[in-house]
């Protein structure tokens, strides 16, 4: 397999983690929203309620931050990256 | 004390842009102290910020192709960020999203996790790839990876749709808080509205509306978050309340409980002004189906990441790798405003409704509450309005009506704030409202001059043509839209949301299946596109029409069914003609790749 195979390989692997995450916290958990939110979450907001409010979304930020480094890294593996610093 | 070019000072100009803007703020609560009146105050507020980002608008002019439609492709990650996030908070998200939020609680709350939701699909699907791709415009990717001018058309006809129904209802936004803070008819704040939107973006393009974006945004967070942690200081919720209102929030549910919601005959409600609602919905529990939920979600979030003004953003970074971070921080200063929205909401329904608190209005005398200076101005401003339907002399849940940009807008004055906040507020609304009608108008007129224009009409035109046409569909789009924004046909909102159905359902599968679909071509692009945007348009027509729709789809959710049609169509079609050629499947390995050249060249 080329090299340039693999690393698309590996590129969709990532990106199936990514979404199967951002499946989770954004539509997985609130199939049970009503559930959910008897439990006394975070801060002690209620689980649900916290989820959308803060808790999903400080997520997805976590989540791009780790998939952007997770990428770079893939990149530099098989030496795709591109120069520069920034 | 400004050495060097202007990138690596950025830092340094904002820093003291930032500082700056403090003492201002600062002079004016002097000012008023000192017997400066409310109506000054805010005129001065809203001049003074729009004659900065003018001001920023003018410095950043520039002739050149590349500066004008992706700011030279320098803009650091960071500052990106923040341009995106002004770009992407919307007059709705800053006036009306705790209103929302306010009145019909968790289900509204499907916009906030869609509204970010989102960004991972962005970081993850398209935008380092239609990076890499060199593209100015998002149709030039379309009309580049598929070939032909009806792919590119369709593209520019689906964006021009999505961006012209959300860019209205941004004009309208800055018009209500021109008309507001500068007292003049809204019929004229319009035009006031525009002028200062279009002195932002008509001389630097995209260079000029990067650097007022990424000012706008430093105002509108200031606005947002200063009074967000005063109020809640002062009512005593907390210091820190995104940490701290879980007693506040359980607080509203027990007084929920003991008032109950009851129903006002359809009499009664007749009484009401126009745009004003009752507190009908629990807070915090769980009032919406699974569906209903998910449903608004994924169509928002399907929808962001088809939105061209926000896609246009990551291709102003200098490198794929800056692409996908600044992602990240793009969300993160959108999270900064979004998770301040549900505890604005909180701290203002508690001041209102909760007797124990002197702010409390619920369960006073009718009378009492009429003689309240807060009271009077915003039921003059018909933003509040109590009656006594029951007849008993005291005001009740039921009986307390107010507009949901009340939250956001009355809030500081019930709380005791003094005017300088409200003042402030309304500048944070109007960069919030013109920094996404700058990207919104600069998207359509950018795909109308690129693409339209240069690309399929006069392809020989040279630079110093292309871009004055640019700038007067500029103008002639900006008209327009303030134009139907004067005739107020939807609410800020709704239109809002539309925008988001019409992108994903013509844009969503023809950009995403460019990327990570070698197989599909042009005619699926096509199919995709016209199918997508016409079964999608055409929902939300027979739903409006009064027809019941299906499988739970609203007018709010239209995109679900654009989109999903296609998909199918984009598929099938695909499948049933032949393959694309092998320079097309070698464009899309290469833009599979980030180092080496991109696909288009520097000036193209």
């Amino acid at each position: 397999m080329s090299k340039q195979a693999q690393h698309w390989e590996k590129t969709r692997g990532l990106l199936m983690v990514t979404l199967a995450i951002w499946f989770v916290f954004s539509i997985g958990i609130f199939l049970f929203g009503a559930e959910m939110n008897e439990v006394t979450g975070p801060f002690g907001y209620p689980l649900t309620y916290w989820f959308t409010c803060q808790g999903s979304l400080g997520i997805f930020v976590i989540l791009i931050f780790w998939f952007a480094n997770r990428q770079e890294k893939i990149d530099e593996e098989f030496g795709f990256s591109e120069r520069g610093d920034d | 004390m400004i050495k060097g070019n202007f990138i690596d000072n950025l830092p340094k100009v904002y820093g003291i842009y930032t500082g700056g803007f403090l003492a201002f703020i600062i002079i004016m609560a002097i000012a008023e102290q000192m017997g400066m009146s409310a109506k000054a105050i805010g005129i001065c507020f809203v001049a003074f910020t729009v004659a900065i980002y003018a001001i920023i608008g003018y410095l950043s002019r520039t002739a050149q192709a590349d500066a004008y439609y992706v700011a030279g492709r320098q803009v650091p990650t960071v500052f990106n960020g923040m341009a995106t996030a002004a770009d992407w908070m919307s007059g709705a998200s800053f006036v009306a999203m705790a209103g929302g939020i306010y009145f019909k609680g968790y289900g509204y709350m499907a916009l906030l996790v869609g509204w970010t939701g989102g960004y991972v699909l962005v970081a993850s699907l398209l935008a380092p790839y239609l990076r890499k791709f060199g593209c100015y415009t998002v149709p030039d990717f379309i009309g580049t990876r598929y070939g032909g001018n009806l792919a590119r058309l369709l593209a520019v006809i689906v964006l021009t749709v999505a961006s012209f129904t959300y860019v209205t209802a941004q004009i309208n936004a800055t018009g209500t808080i021109a008309s507001v803070a500068l007292d003049i008819p809204f019929q004229y704040a319009v035009y006031v509205g525009l002028v200062s939107i279009l002195l932002c973006s008509m001389l630097g393009g995209m260079r000029g509306v990067t650097w007022t974006q990424v000012a706008q945004y430093i105002v509108l967070i200031i606005a947002y978050l200063l009074p967000v942690f005063w109020i809640s200081n002062k009512i005593g919720a907390g210091f820190f309340p995104h940490f701290m209102l879980a007693d506040e929030v359980s607080r509203i549910a027990e007084l929920e409980a003991q008032f109950g919601f009851v129903k006002n005959s359809a009499e009664n409600l007749k009484e009401v002004p126009k745009g004003l609602a009752g507190i009908t919905k629990a807070h915090s529990a769980v009032n919406a189906t699974p569906w209903a939920f998910i449903s608004l979600a994924l169509a928002m979030m399907m929808g962001t990441a088809s939105l061209p003004h926000v896609m246009m953003r990551y291709f102003t970074t200098p490198s794929v790798k800056a692409a996908r971070k600044s992602v990240g921080w793009s969300l993160f200063f959108i999270f900064l405003l979004y998770s301040s929205a549900p505890m604005l909401a909180t701290l203002s329904k508690l001041a209102l409704i909760d007797p124990t608190l002197p702010t409390g209005i619920i369960g006073k005398s009718v009378s009492e509450v009429q003689a309240i200076d807060w009271y009077q101005n915003w039921n003059q401003a018909n933003l509040m309005f109590i009656s006594d339907f029951n007849g008993n002399g005291t005001v009740e849940l039921n009986e307390f009506f107010m507009g949901g940009k009340a939250v956001v807008l009355a809030t500081p004055e019930i709380a005791g704030l003094p005017y300088v906040i409200s003042g402030l507020v309304a500048a944070g609304g109007m960069a919030a409202a013109m920094s996404t009608a700058d990207g919104l108008i600069l998207a359509i007129a950018n795909a109308l001059s690129h693409d339209l224009y240069y690309k399929i009409i006069d392809p020989k035109a040279e630079t110093a043509k292309r871009l004055v046409v640019a700038r007067v569909l500029l103008v002639v789009i900006g008209f327009a839209g303030a134009t139907i924004a004067a005739m107020e046909i939807q609410g800020i909102l709704g239109s809002v949301i539309w925008a988001f159905d019409f992108a994903m359902s013509g844009l969503f599968f023809p950009l995403v299946l460019g990327v990570w679909w070698k197989r599909a071509n042009r005619e699926g692009a096509i199919a995709g596109m016209a199918l997508g945007l016409i079964s999608g348009a055409g929902y939300l027509i027979w739903v409006r029409s009064g027809g019941s729709g299906f499988l739970g789809i609203t007018q709010l959710t239209f995109g679900i069914f654009g989109s999903a049609v296609s998909l199918v169509s984009m598929v099938v079609v695909s499948l049933i003609t032949s393959e694309p050629n092998a320079a097309t499947q070698k464009m899309v390995d290469e833009v599979r790749v980030p180092s080496g050249k991109s696909i288009l060249g520097k000036q193209h």
